[in-house]
């Protein structure tokens, strides 16, 4: 099986946001990006349906972030045959945008299956798996938590909520919206990761951003007060704990 | 175009979701600012009975089909497709949900229509709008679209489910749509199995989150929960990794928990959580991080490390 997984770096999330000048976007300067976590889920289930039934792994990501290297060479690192950066220094890109340059990258490819995350934090105009799979017009399933790979089709495990899960049988070629793989994503040790890196065989595909078709438009950002409308506890752990016990006693439960 | 207003309607094993009563209430407002109406699509197979829930809607179009008896990402997204070009609604509501995340976009692309997603409110006056969650959370942005016609994914909690509750079926219309050949078939259900701790009915819920750091960290919790009498719940990463249970995880694909009292211990506050937790009547939150929009929904936040106020909460409930 031939599989194509879609990674994408986003503004990490434990970082401090701050807002550009217009209040209109992030302000980017100096912003940390990571692997969105999904994305490592879906190279995670790729891996081990490669390990299950034999194949290759390749790996794409739009050259947004100074990041994105690091991002692929750990992807080769855990196993993944190629990777493949778009462009470079593409600046903001929307979802419409980096679902239009993956779906460019993919048409006339060979693979049997497309992975990518279910969703990633800056998704304002929509998800990119279901975005690319409605470009490259095949069949698509979202939140999904584990696959078997059967021959022609795939079995795929959709969940529901409150523990609801739905299985389906889905013909290749078919793009799916990975939650969550099998089994946590791998570990990779950084000396693996910089192996990967000295042994270079990162492809650059030179391409532009593409025209966004998104029609959404920013009019004010906000990053909301901390502790809006919340008491916030003010002191060190021991004047914390003891107003949590009188919360606590407040409330009766103690 | 029409100034109508089109909530897809989710349901599951025979009921129908809080997410589209939300929507209901949502469109009922919207369709009113627009002049148009309410209109529903329902989508299975033999769930015309279920119209009599849809009281909210002005109309319910029903699209039967027995290959869609469970829900079919590709087959749902076709009937909402064509519904959605033939009636021309001026706005299109779907619940950002699993069934939801299947359907918005395939929809925005087959009609041409712009689409907003993580939307918490959604605007109908001037220009149409919404306002969204991004960054999990983190911050919050207002928005317009370029067109007179959109989508709209819409988080759960942007209105009350129990205002889109209504008995009393308005108008409801046969509508044929074929769906051609699928390339994805339903193989069935699974419904979760029954055992473990039930988080649902507890009074008070010690929450953990990737601020947990390793599986062997959650016995301090459990510590700090066996002295509380009360059950260890996490964030979805903790369940994911293995460390807890699916019944342990409280959110959008979890369970939706009520508790006396929850404390978030390392849990950042994602959409996504904190849809499953914000009704718990005394909300209490330990973070680091003073931006984690889990203290945008806490009572009471305390920003700080939990391994050091773990051992020193132990100590005092065990005191009281
Ligand atoms: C379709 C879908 C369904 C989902 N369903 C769910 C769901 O049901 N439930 C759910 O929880 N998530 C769900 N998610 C995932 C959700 O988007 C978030 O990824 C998740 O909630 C994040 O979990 P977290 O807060 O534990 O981790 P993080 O977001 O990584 O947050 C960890 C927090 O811990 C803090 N921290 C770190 N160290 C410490 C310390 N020593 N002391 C105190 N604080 C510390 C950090 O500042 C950070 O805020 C879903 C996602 C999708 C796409
Ligand atoms: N714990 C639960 N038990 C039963 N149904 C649930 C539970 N949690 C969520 N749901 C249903 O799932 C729908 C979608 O959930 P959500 O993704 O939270 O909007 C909700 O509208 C509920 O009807």
């Amino acid at each position: 099986m031939n599989i194509a997984v879609l990674l994408r770096a986003v503004p990490d999330p434990v970082e401090e946001l701050e807002l550009n000048d217009e209040g209109t976007d992030l302000d980017r300067d100096f912003l940390g990006y990571v692997l969105n976590e999904f994305d490592d889920h879906a190279l995670e289930e790729a891996l081990l349906i490669k390990e299950d039934v034999g194949g290759t792994v390749t790996v794409f990501a739009p050259g947004n972030a100074d990041e994105v290297d690091q991002i692929l060479y750990t992807a080769l690192a855990k196993g993944a045959d190629a990777a493949k950066k778009l462009g470079d220094d593409l600046g903001l890109l929307d979802a419409h945008a980096q679902a239009a340059l993956f779906a460019d990258a993919l048409s006339g490819g060979d693979h049997d299956l497309v992975l990518c995350g279910v969703q990633a934090s800056d998704e304002l105009d929509g998800q990119v798996a279901t975005l690319v799979a409605a470009m490259l017009d095949r069949p698509h399933v979202a939140v999904v938590v584990g696959t078997r790979p059967g021959d022609g089709s795939i079995r795929v495990t959709k969940e529901y909520w409150a523990g609801i899960t739905a299985d389906y049988d889905v013909d290749l070629p078919a793009v799916l919206g990975i939650q969550a793989a099998r089994e946590a994503p791998r570990y990779v040790a950084v000396a693996k990761i910089r192996q990967a890196q000295q042994a270079g065989g990162l492809e650059e595909i030179d391409v532009e951003a593409p025209e966004s078709t998104a029609r959404v438009k920013v009019v004010e950002m906000r990053i909301p007060e901390a502790g809006e409308g919340a008491e916030m506890i003010e002191g060190d752990e021991e004047a914390a704990a003891e107003r949590i016990v009188e919360i606590l006693r407040a409330a009766g439960v103690v | 175009m029409s100034n109508d207003v089109l909530v897809y309607v989710e349901h599951l094993e025979g009921a129908v979701t809080d997410s589209t009563f939300e929507l209901l209430a949502l469109g009922r407002g919207l369709a009113s600012v627009k002049g148009g109406e309410l209109v529903a699509a329902l989508v299975g197979s033999g769930v015309e009975s279920l119209a009599g829930e849809l009281g909210a809607a002005d109309r319910i179009l029903v699209v039967d089909d027995e290959r869609l008896a469970i829900f079919d990402p590709q087959g749902n997204a076709r009937v909402l497709t064509t519904l959605v070009r033939d009636r021309e609604p001026a706005m299109v509501l779907v619940p950002y949900t699993s069934q939801g995340m299947d359907l918005a976009a395939d929809v925005a692309v087959g009609a041409d229509l712009p689409l907003v997603s993580f939307c918490r409110a959604v605007r109908a006056d001037g220009e149409l709008g919404a306002t969204v969650q991004l960054y999990g959370g983190k911050v919050e942005a207002d928005v317009v679209v370029d067109a007179d016609r959109a989508v709209f994914a819409v988080l759960s909690g942007a209105a009350s489910a129990e205002d889109g509750r209504s008995g009393g079926a308005g108008n409801v219309e046969q509508v044929a749509v074929d769906v051609g050949d699928l390339a994805i078939r339903a193989a069935g259900v699974t419904l979760p199995e029954a055992g473990d701790v039930d988080i649902a009915t507890q009074e008070v819920l010690v929450a953990v989150g990737r601020g947990i750091e390793s599986e062997d960290n959650i016995e301090e919790v459990q510590e700090l929960a066996d002295a509380l009498g009360a059950a260890v719940a996490a964030s979805r990463p903790i369940v994911d990794q293995g460390w807890l249970p699916k019944t342990r995880q409280v959110g959008k694909s979890g369970l939706k928990v009520k508790p006396k009292v929850y404390l978030a211990l390392g849990i950042s506050g994602a959409p996504e959580h904190v849809e499953g937790m914000r009704d718990a009547a005394t909300i209490i939150a330990v973070n680091t991080d003073p931006q984690a929009p889990i203290f945008g929904v806490a009572h009471y936040g305390w920003v700080g490390d939990l391994f050091d106020l773990v051992p020193e909460l132990v100590d005092r409930v065990e005191g009281e």
